[in-house]
């Protein structure tokens, strides 16, 4: 059975993601994947999917032919609709041929995923369907109005509305963790005491490679060249200029400016969720807290999400949204439960 | 603790930096190149990725499953085996025809006025030396070749010049690199080969890898669209030597 998805509208920067191309960094190839990892997962675990599009603050508007399909969304506060209807911002649902879904920018967030229980018939490049914008690899540059994705649905029974409950969904406003370094030798004491001070603004000038951020210059020691060396996702590079940026999922492999300070693993959803002008401040840990909190949302991500039946009216939708947003506490309680 | 006395530093807690020096140097990208090949000789449970740079390796891992002391345990125990200096030629030999003709090579009166030399002697001068692929970065395919003559050394452009085209042989802050697709940079362009480092429909994609060593041959203007045709059905046309 085949089928297809249609994109009907698509803002910049809509792009189709999976976990990402890894394994050739060596050669100069970016791994791209989703810049919200926890809430892409949320999406494709929920309808056992290999790959979802990741939706800007542009926003899309999509349907489907051929067959109904078990689709789902997180990631975000984005503001989704079906046929009009508004939808909990993390939920699955089926997507009927007569449906359409709009999915615009909400009241959070910056990258919204959506997911279909489907393989799709484009090919793998190097075994990854993740788009990469700025060298073009990948089965499909950013996808625009008129696009059609075709797909071969899986088989799946019809499945009412349920909310996502997934608990590393949850937005909180506490500090972003950073490690210092690799190049911390490269700033004053002062400096680095200015990096946790300071309360950043993200920039307008952010997009899949960097988040620029806003809020004070910080100076090298040493001057600001560096031999380039490799560079990952989180990693905040200051250049000659002194605003830093963080390198984010489209980022090059290597890299020739001091690295200042890393942000952990478990954090890089949480700033890559942050809009231009969101405000927050950048906290320094040790490797020891740095792999608690990895662990903490490793072992969330395993256990997974559960998920809730919505009455048939969505009356209360705007209360149940809000009870999921109650942190982290809640998913280290639940996962010492679970223990 | 080996003699090679690398330093270990996080980049994050899932990317550990093994730094041998901060210069180009072909002894310290010797050493990075050597770690790189032995630690993914050993099939390591929790090692993920590595990007060679020219001074140091970038470790990707799962630090859940491989702990940040266990490896750095087996880096040491690996580099106690290596001589020091470490063996320097550890890949393949390319000779990558160059076509210097200033129909190809935009930038290359600019390049001659800057360094006070006639234009004639730029590609001799290029052609010249054993170029070492030190590393790969800013884009698929894109190597930075050391062992630029000090005669051809200049500095980047402050500002990036229009993309350049692919194929297009540069050279820049004394080295010199192969572009693959078009990027605006800073480099400056002395000619073009109608060989392709990276090609998605050719397996391997990449040709080059880090560690292997260049030399350039010049090729009049008509070889040059000759090749061109040979490379567009697919056919490899750079020649290697294999000292392995």
């Amino acid at each position: 059975m085949r089928a297809e998805l249609l994109i009907h509208a698509a803002g910049p920067c809509v792009t189709l993601q999976d976990k990402g191309r890894y394994g050739y960094r060596r050669y100069g190839v970016t791994p791209a994947g989703p810049m919200d990892y926890p809430a892409y997962a949320a999406a494709t675990q929920a309808v056992n999917a290999n790959a979802a599009i990741e939706i800007s603050l542009g926003g899309a508007t999509l349907s489907c032919t051929g067959a109904p399909l078990t689709a789902a969304i997180a990631g975000g506060h984005f503001d989704c609709r079906l046929d009009g209807e508004k939808l909990p911002p993390a939920c699955r649902f089926m997507l009927t041929p007569e449906n359409t879904l709009t999915i615009r920018a909400g009241e959070k967030g910056s990258w919204c995923y959506f997911a279909i229980s489907a393989n799709l018939d484009d090919n793998k490049i190097l075994g990854s369907y993740a788009s990469h914008t700025r060298s073009g690899i990948g089965p499909h540059r950013p996808l625009t109005a008129g696009d059609r994705l075709l797909i071969t649905p899986n088989l799946s029974s019809d499945i009412e509305l349920e909310i996502i409950q997934a608990p590393w969904l949850s937005q909180n406003k506490k500090p972003i963790r950073v490690l210092l370094g690799p190049q911390q030798d490269y700033f004053s004491n002062q400096n680095l005491e200015r990096l946790v001070a300071t309360q950043w603004r993200i920039g307008a000038q952010s997009d899949r490679m960097a988040y620029t951020l806003e809020g004070a210059a910080l100076t090298h020691l040493r001057g600001h060249d560096l031999i380039s060396d490799g560079a990952t996702m989180g990693a905040i590079q200051i250049p000659g200029s002194g605003i830093p940026f963080v390198l984010m999922a489209d980022c090059q492999p290597t890299g020739g400016y001091p690295k200042i300070a890393t942000i952990i693993g478990a954090d890089l959803g949480r700033i890559a969720q942050y809009r231009p002008g969101e405000r927050f401040h950048f906290e320094v840990v040790t490797l020891e807290q740095a792999l608690e909190a990895r662990q903490l949302l490793c072992e969330a991500l395993s256990i997974g999400a559960s998920y809730a039946k919505l009455n048939s009216n969505f009356s209360n939708l705007d209360l149940l949204s809000h009870n999921l947003i109650d942190g982290v506490i809640s998913a280290s309680d639940e996962i010492t439960q679970a223990k | 603790m080996s003699i090679h006395n690398p330093q270990f530093l996080n980049q994050g807690e899932a990317a550990l930096v093994v730094e041998f020096g901060d210069s180009v140097d072909p002894i310290i990208n010797a050493k990075v190149l050597f770690l790189e090949a032995a630690l993914n000789s050993i099939n390591l449970i929790g090692l993920e990725e590595t990007t060679p740079s020219y001074r140091s390796l970038l470790i990707y891992y799962e630090p859940l499953v491989l702990k940040r002391t266990l490896l750095i345990e087996i880096i040491e125990e690996i580099l106690a085996k290596l001589d020091n200096p470490p063996p320097l030629i550890s890949g393949r030999t390319w000779t990558i025809p160059c076509c210097y003709d200033l129909s190809l090579a935009e930038d290359l009166n600019e390049v001659a006025q800057i360094l006070s030399l006639p234009e004639e002697d730029i590609s001799s001068l290029h052609t010249q030396p054993k170029y070492r692929v030190y590393m790969y970065g800013f884009a698929p395919g894109w190597c930075y070749l050391g062992g630029l003559l000090q005669d051809l050394s200049l500095p980047r452009r402050l500002t990036p010049r229009a993309p350049t085209p692919e194929g297009a042989v540069m050279i820049g802050g004394g080295l010199s690199l192969i572009a693959t697709h078009p990027m605006p940079t800073g480099w400056y362009v002395i000619g073009r080969t109608p060989e392709r480092l990276f090609r998605l429909d050719r397996d391997p994609p990449f040709l080059l890898a880090p560690g292997d060593t260049i030399l350039f041959e010049k090729i009049t203007l008509k070889t040059f669209y000759d090749l061109e045709r040979c490379v567009k059905n697919g056919e490899i046309i750079a020649k290697m030597t294999d000292f392995k």
